[in-house]
């Protein structure tokens, strides 16, 4: 089935916890100048890609998958293997 | 019986029954309300209570801000009726955009429990108008995600409106301008960390502040019946 | 294709992989004995799981039914329920009763910190919730290696974290508990959950399955690939010093699911439709559909495949074998299953009827439609092998207790910096950094908590109460286990008499090395013995408990760690007694005799580079007893109590005033290292208004309680020790500092 991968971020003016401790650690493990932001990967099975179900699953990823307030988010579809 | 009040209970919900006993025992009537129902019938105000909703996945707060009831809070609650959001009801009133900004992962990236410090910013609030200006209060906080973030202009509008309704006195989670609480333009809908259904009774709780939010709903009440 | 009965009955002589399952030669003889037959494939799995060291206590059996030759009744009335069900419960009045637990999750907790931790608490829960019971708190007893070892800084974390994140997320509040720190749990930390519920009398649950044609239903979560052989694997096997590659799939914990599912099964249980119940723990479905067909007047017939599954590539023996959490199994009348079905369906908790109760005695399973598992289910629930393992007093030991503590310098160091050392000690240290992470607000009914000694919960409006302290001090136990025990019950029974609770009833977790070596073996027949000697002296019995053996890194055992959690009920909690230092000008009161004890104390290990030499401190029950009958009577007279444990009267003391933020003067009597670092048992230092202090004094002779003046609660923040002078800002700085320092850096 295709998929179409919704990739949310935090914005980049908000701190991320997350991602600040990754990068303490990696720096720790001698990998230095990586910085490190944690965002999430949703994957969506539909039947068939349209651009009507794109412009559904932004609608989702607005409404739901994403907070606007403190996160963005980009919606591509996956390349076939 | 001054009032009746609901206490909303999402599925992962931990403090309704708190919150319940705590309206009860500050002499309202206590409504527990489920998630999955339409409409919350006849209650003078709201409380979402603290808790997991929903596990707390995707985000804090929201999946519970989908819930059915949510859609009948959201129209009550923007016609003027008093909301309170403690903890996870805060996340939920964020996610909800009944409140603006965010709240994410504490700094320190803990959960963290303790007696918290506030300072009272704002009395021009259904929840808060029985304290007084700058009144130091003790309630007790206890959450993972609880670091208030909003943008520079959001932050500026809150402060200029004086809507920052509490503020910590030891920032314990990176909020920004030590945010503890917030209300919405018209002062109905409050929204805070700290869990003043906690602070009711003295055999329990550090201090009894927590009555002081239940003080200011009965003077509201009061003021609207009269 | 599935490896049915006729096919092993057609195939006597197949090569089976028992000895990888962890059985022995004899053990798997045995099973082919019992059927006839060679057993199937997951007939294999079912035997071994539930016949390994975990699940059928096979080292330990023996040895246990000492606890059994204690009398059934507590100081409050009978047991309602006692060793061999879920958990323990006892009568406390008013119609309530209470169950209380210890498990152990120590080698799911090495491997995987957080989840380790977090599927303790889950499991525990479910097993008071399998009670009838409503659980109402939690308390966690950790032990670590050093402090300033980085695994530790690995561990500690991961483990409170999933510890808190758990208990936060089902709502129960975390009432108190431990943290230990020794260099032999360094490769082998121990993670003891302890969880307490309550139900009314008539509301308890047993878990049987009985009459014929009653459904049997699964539950709560869906079934995958989590710990299989978890149970067998991680319990019975040391870790390799060199192996991650060994590390078998832990159990991964849900919580939003396991508040569900206690929400859920409140309900059932309120609607009367629960005939039988039981959670599925370690060994999963082998354990439920064998402990409940036992327990029951028939057999029972499960059809596996209608499992709701994660993973739909399981075999049956690895269904039979998961560990998947957040599920329960009930026995339910067929007229009540659609009822059953609703409220689940209310919850979003998913229910499928999977079997029912049959005639005969046979515990029946089919794979579809064809016959994998046919077995009289009590020779896999209860007819495991019982040993009789040799166990002997090592020779080391009297090298050891002649190394007494009491005998080193004294003067090693000026007096104030061994008092800064033995506050700074990691044993002694501020646990705010770890109880920060737990909830101990949620449900409104807790009364204590950390840093209280002990934590109490409210059970009704009327102010009746239960008080909880769950101790134990490994570093005793290794100079003398019978002793050891002793202490770690003492403690815990001392912990809640401070707070004016009468203690009643015993539950244990006995964490001990490896059963097959003669030394720790002797350790763990010694701590038996001290504990039942102890418990029947007290008159508390042993409600139920856990065994957990193989505790070592290589060679190396632990330190023997009998943990020890007493429950105690208060008539009205309005009456409870906290241990922070009272108002000004309170004078303070050491009750119990002070004895030069110094051997195993926390200033041994800090003061002499991890001394640990000598016989512990001299146990006295009967002085135990009667500052029992004296707090049960007279805590009304008193202001405070805090308990003298590890670290003696100086971490009384100092700890007292640090969290009342109060000054305070304490005079010296008698010889300085003795006087503030010695460890004598039975003792505690109260805060007594002087206005009733002749009252008080009265009291104290009544009870024949040796009692004395040592000191007053000051204005301001000084404290004074004898001749030295301390800052409160000086000694807190010094004792809040070790964890976060250590976990931070």
């Amino acid at each position: 089935m295709p998929r179409i991968i919704v990739d949310v971020m935090p914005k980049p003016e908000i701190l991320d916890p997350q991602g600040k401790a990754i990068t303490g650690v990696l720096e720790k493990l001698g990998h230095t100048g990586l910085s490190v932001r944690q965002g999430k990967r949703f994957e969506i099975e539909v039947d068939q890609i349209t651009d009507a179900r794109l412009d559904e699953v932004r609608k989702a990823a607005s409404e739901v998958l994403a907070n606007e307030v403190i996160e963005n988010f980009t919606v591509r579809v996956e390349e076939a293997q | 019986m001054s009032g009746r009040v609901g206490v909303v209970t999402f599925p992962g919900s931990l403090d309704d029954r708190d919150a319940l006993r705590a309206v009860e025992q500050c002499g309202f009537a206590p409504v527990p309300l489920w998630h999955g129902s339409d409409t919350i019938d006849d209650v003078d105000a709201v409380i979402l209570p603290g808790g997991f909703s929903y596990g707390d996945y995707l985000r804090a707060g929201a999946l519970a801000r989908f819930s059915p009831l949510m859609a009948d809070i959201i129209k009550r609650a923007e016609a003027g009726m008093p909301v309170l959001g403690i903890c996870n009801g805060f996340q939920v009133l964020c996610e909800s955009h009944l409140l603006p900004g965010a709240l994410t992962r504490n700094a320190h990236r803990r959960f963290r429990c303790r007696d918290e410090r506030l300072l009272v910013e704002s009395v021009d609030t259904v929840w808060s108008n029985a304290f007084t200006d700058g009144q130091e209060i003790n309630i007790v906080l206890k959450n993972g995600e609880g670091n208030y973030v909003a943008d520079a202009e959001t932050l500026m509008v809150l402060e200029a409106e004086r809507r920052v309704v509490f503020r910590y006195l030891e920032n314990p989670n990176g909020s920004m301008n030590d945010i503890a609480g917030i209300t919405n333009e018209r002062g109905n809908v409050v929204g805070l960390m700290p869990h003043p259904e906690h602070n009711v009774d003295p055999l329990v709780a550090p201090s009894t502040d927590g009555r002081g939010f239940f003080a200011s709903l009965t003077n509201f009440l009061s003021r609207v019946a009269a | 294709m599935a490896d049915t009965t006729a096919n092993a009955a057609n195939t006597p002589d197949v090569e089976q992989p028992w000895a990888d399952l962890g059985l022995k030669e004899d053990e798997y003889q045995r099973i082919r004995e019992i059927l006839g037959r060679r057993p199937t494939a997951a007939e294999l799995a079912m035997y071994s799981v539930m016949w390994s060291e975990h699940c059928s206590y096979k080292s330990s059996k023996v040895h246990l039914r000492k606890f059994g030759d204690l009398p059934k009744t507590t100081p409050r009335g009978e047991l309602l329920a006692g060793i061999g069900e879920n958990a323990g419960v006892l009568d406390i009045g008013n119609g309530w009763a209470v169950t209380f637990k210890i498990e152990s999750h120590n080698h799911p907790s090495y491997v995987e910190p957080h989840q380790g931790a977090a599927t303790g608490v889950g499991g525990i829960v479910r097993d008071i919730l399998a009670m009838g019971a409503r659980p109402v708190g939690v308390m966690d007893s950790l032990r670590f290696g050093p402090l300033d070892l980085p695994d530790t800084q690995r561990v500690l974390p991961g483990v409170v974290a999933g510890v808190g994140t758990y208990g936060n997320c089902l709502g129960l509040p975390n009432i108190g508990g431990e943290a230990f720190f020794d260099p032999t749990y360094s490769g082998n930390p121990l993670v003891n959950a302890l969880g307490v519920g309550v139900l009314k009398h008539e509301d308890l649950h047993l878990a049987h399955a009985s009459g014929t044609g009653n459904k049997v239903v699964l539950y709560g979560a869906t079934t995958g690939g989590d710990g299989i052989g978890g149970v067998s694997v991680l319990a019975s096997e040391t870790f390799d010093a060199d192996g991650p590659a060994k590390r078998p799939s832990v159990q991964v914990g849900d919580p939003f699911m396991e508040k569900l599912l206690i929400e859920c099964t409140l309900e059932l249980f309120a609607a009367g439709v629960v005939t039988g119940i039981q959670d599925l723990g370690g060994a999963g479905l082998s354990c439920a559909t064998s402990e409940l067909a036992s327990a029951g007047d028939g057999g029972m017939h499960i059809e596996l495949d209608r499992t709701p599954l994660r993973d739909s590539s399981l075999s049956p023996e690895e269904i039979l074998m998961s560990e998947s959490q957040e599920r329960m199994m009930a026995v339910v009348e067929p007229g009540r299953v659609d009822e059953f079905m609703e409220i689940c369906a209310k919850w979003d908790v998913e229910a499928t009827v999977i079997g029912e109760v049959t005639d005969g005695d046979r515990l029946v399973i089919d794979w579809h439609g064809e016959t994998v598992v046919d077995v009289p289910p009590r020779t896999v629930a209860h007819d495991g092998p019982v040993y009789e393992r040799p166990y002997a007093r090592p020779e080391w030991i009297d090298k050891v207790n002649a190394d007494a503590a009491e005998d080193l310098a004294r003067d090693a160091l000026p007096l104030r910096e061994q008092v800064l050392r033995v506050m700074g000690a990691p044993n002694v240290a501020d646990r705010t950094w770890i109880t920060e992470q737990y909830d101990r607000y949620v449900l409104g009914d807790t009364v204590l908590a950390r840093p209280e000694s002990a934590g109490m919960i409210r059970v009704d409006e009327d102010g009746l109460g239960v008080a909880l302290s769950v101790d134990c001090n490994g570093r005793i136990a290794y100079l003398n286990p019978y002793l050891g025990a002793q202490h770690a019950l003492a403690q815990a029974y001392r912990c809640v008499a401070a707070t004016g609770a009468e203690p009643v009833a015993v539950s244990d977790c006995l964490n001990f090395g490896s059963p097959e070596d003669p030394s720790a073996m002797w350790q763990f027949v010694e701590a038996i013995l001290g504990l039942v000697d102890g418990c029947r002296e007290l008159g508390t019995p042993v409600t139920g408990g856990n065994v957990s053996f193989y505790n070592q890194t290589g060679e190396t055992a632990i330190v023997p760690t009998p943990t020890v959690g007493v429950l105690g009920v208060i008539d009205d909690v309005a009456t409870r007694v906290s241990s922070k230092l009272p108002d000004v000008g309170h004078e303070l009161w050491l009750l119990g005799e002070s004895r030069d004890e110094l051997s195993g104390s926390v200033w041994a290990d800090v003061v002499h580079d991890g001394h640990l030499g000598g016989m512990p401190p001299k146990v006295d029950l009967e002085a135990e007893k009667r500052l029992v009958a004296l707090m049960s009577e007279a805590h009304g007279l008193v202001a405070s109590a805090r308990p003298l444990v590890e670290g003696g009267l100086v971490r009384a003391a100092v700890e007292s005033a640090i969290i009342a933020g109060r000054g305070v003067e304490i005079e010296q009597q008698g010889e300085p290292v003795a006087w503030w670092f010695g460890e004598s048992s039975a003792r505690l230092l109260v805060g007594v208004d002087p206005a009733v202090a002749a009252e008080w004094n009265a009291a104290c002779e009544k009870h024949e309680v040796p009692a004395v003046r040592v000191g007053t609660v000051l204005d301001g923040t000084q404290v004074r020790l004898g001749d030295m002078e301390f800052s409160l800002e000086e000694l807190s700085g010094t004792w809040r500092a070790p964890i976060p320092a250590a976990m931070e850096s």
